[in-house]
């Protein structure tokens, strides 16, 4: 059984559908790279997936044992974060609310844990900074450590480099493909379909051209043709 | 003028009222960075009328006691403010502009027709700007604010964590496994508790300034969630000692000399903020 099983899913808002008829399965230990046009729906996708809105209509079905408590979840970033007050540290430990439940505060070992994922992720140093006075890279690290402690899972994960500089994109992208190995499933959204070819093990591409498969078959496919012959059609 | 102060100790209704304002002031901080951070600034705001509307009602109908008719009604509009600010239709600001709007002008309304006061102006006006109240306050209601007060402090400390999160970042917790609107749920009723325990101390139209300066001013000094709560209670206390003390002393209104004591903390913690920012940068 998949981790996760869509099928006949529809997405949108107030019951207007802006995506239809998505059919994929995630399994444990995949690579998932959900592709397309700004707008097409990624990002009403993943908030869909994690039951933050409600589907128009069709399934998500859960499995392989996999708890609500134990999803992690990087999302695009919102306003309020910008000037919110709040250390690096006290960030990453909210990571670990969902495994306290009713219990007020965190013990021991989800404050060893926090540390943990800081250290994972370098950035221990910057444990009582304030995180509207970090860098993007720097901010997106504090993040993925805020959802290394909600889960050893699956991550799923936002537009992680978006406004990433080069050199950030590709730490971060060799980060994810690191915790990849380790066993976690990823589900990333990107518009950098180069990314997702070089990394991915299955790729969905919603919008036009709409394709679901692994990645060698993305390849031979049609949207996968036109991104081929637009990065020949760059280099030459 | 140490003497006079130490004269006006000795009055129980000086203590009620100063540990009372005490107490109101630091639940009243403790939301503020909720609020502030949350957009929810206007809601408290709105709240303060629907506050005063339910006082209009209650001062009509006579009741002995007015917070117990306040505080179910403003509870009932928290709620329902949040729910509207969650829906994406209806502009979440249009709504708190029309529900607060409408309960001022219902509330004077039926004050005007059902006032059998001598002084209705004066009645208004305290009630919007803070009377003399919390100098006039009875061992019953001290009590009632005494007790209310703690609890809010004990809901705040058990639940600080996740209103970290929840306020931080709602989405994430939702996709964590929390329950998020629980916990809306709880920040909206207990916003509605503190503003119609701050009502005895500043009035429907300045309660606000006591949940957010303090805020605000933490803000400036502070950059951590933990060191800006604390900070701003601190000060919401400090502001709303020296205020009660001053407003004594000098015979000014209690509520506007606390805000005034506040917005006076906002100002230095605004400047030590730019020099230790400036420093630190
Ligand atoms: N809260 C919302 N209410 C209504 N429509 C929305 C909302 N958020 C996004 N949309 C619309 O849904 C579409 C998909 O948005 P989104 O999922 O954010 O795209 P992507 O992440 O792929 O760039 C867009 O056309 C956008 O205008
Ligand atoms: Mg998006």
């Amino acid at each position: 059984m998949a981790l996760l099983t869509i099928r006949n899913l529809s997405l949108g808002y107030d019951s207007r559908a802006i995506v239809e008829n998505l059919n994929f399965s995630v399994h444990a230990g995949d690579y998932f790279c959900i592709v397309g046009e700004n707008g097409s729906g990624k990002t009403t996708l993943m908030k869909t997936l994690l039951h933050l809105q409600e589907p128009v209509s069709g399934q998500i079905l859960i499995g392989d044992g996999l708890k609500k408590n134990e999803i992690g979840y990087l999302p695009q970033q919102t306003m309020v974060q910008k000037d919110f007050p709040a250390s690096v540290r006290e960030i990453v430990l909210s990571g670990c609310q969902g495994r306290c439940g009713l219990r007020p505060f965190y013990n021991r070992e989800e404050k060893r844990l926090a540390e943990e994922n800081m250290e994972r992720m370098g950035i221990s140093a910057l444990r009582e900074r304030c995180y509207r006075e970090l860098s993007g890279g720097q901010q997106q690290r504090v993040l993925l450590a805020r959802a290394l402690c909600a889960t050893r899972k699956i991550l799923l994960l936002d537009e992680p480099v978006s406004g990433l500089d080069p050199k950030m994109t590709a730490e971060m992208y060799a980060l994810i493909a690191d915790l990849n190995r380790e066993g976690i499933t990823i589900i990333m959204i990107s518009h950098d379909i180069a990314a997702a070819v070089r990394y991915a093990s299955h790729i969905l591409h919603i919008g036009a051209n709409a394709f679901y498969g692994t990645k060698d078959a993305y390849l031979k496919s049609n949207a996968g043709k036109l991104f081929l012959m637009q990065q020949k059609g760059g280099e030459a | 003028m140490f003497d006079k102060l130490g004269m006006y100790l000795q009055y129980p209704f000086v203590q009620y009222a100063l540990i009372v304002g005490v107490l109101i002031a630091l639940c009243s901080s403790l939301l503020g960075v909720t609020l502030v951070l949350k957009r929810f600034s206007l809601i408290g705001d709105g709240l303060s009328h629907v506050a005063f509307g339910a006082m209009a009602v209650a001062a009509v109908l006579n009741l002995t006691n007015e917070m117990l008719l306040m505080l179910p009604i403003t509870i009932i509009s928290a709620i329902l403010l949040l729910r509207t600010g969650q829906n994406a239709k209806i502009k979440g600001d249009a709504a708190v502009a029309m529900i607060s709007v409408g309960a001022l002008a219902f509330g004077y309304l039926i004050m005007n027709i059902f006032s059998t006061s001598s002084n209705l102006s004066g009645d208004v006006c305290s009630t919007l700007f803070g009377s003399t109240s919390i100098l006039t306050l009875t061992p019953k209601e001290v009590w009632l604010c005494t007790i209310l007060s703690i609890v809010v402090v004990i809901l705040f400390i058990l639940f600080y964590n996740k209103i970290f999160a929840v306020t931080f970042d709602e989405n994430f917790s939702r996709a964590a496994g929390t329950n998020t609107n629980g916990y809306n749920l709880l920040i909206a009723i207990v916003i509605a508790v503190i503003i119609v325990l701050a009502m005895n101390l500043a009035g429907s139209l300045l309660v606000s300034a006591l949940v957010i300066f303090p805020a605000l001013s933490a803000m400036r000094l502070f950059r951590s969630f933990k060191m800006v709560t604390v900070c701003a209670a601190v000060l919401s206390v400090l502001c709303a000692f020296l205020g009660i003390i001053i407003s004594i002393l000098a015979g000014t209104p209690v509520g506007s000399t606390i805000v005034a004591v506040d917005i006076a903390a906002f100002a230095v913690c605004y400047l030590a903020g730019m020099i230790t920012g400036g420093v630190r940068k």
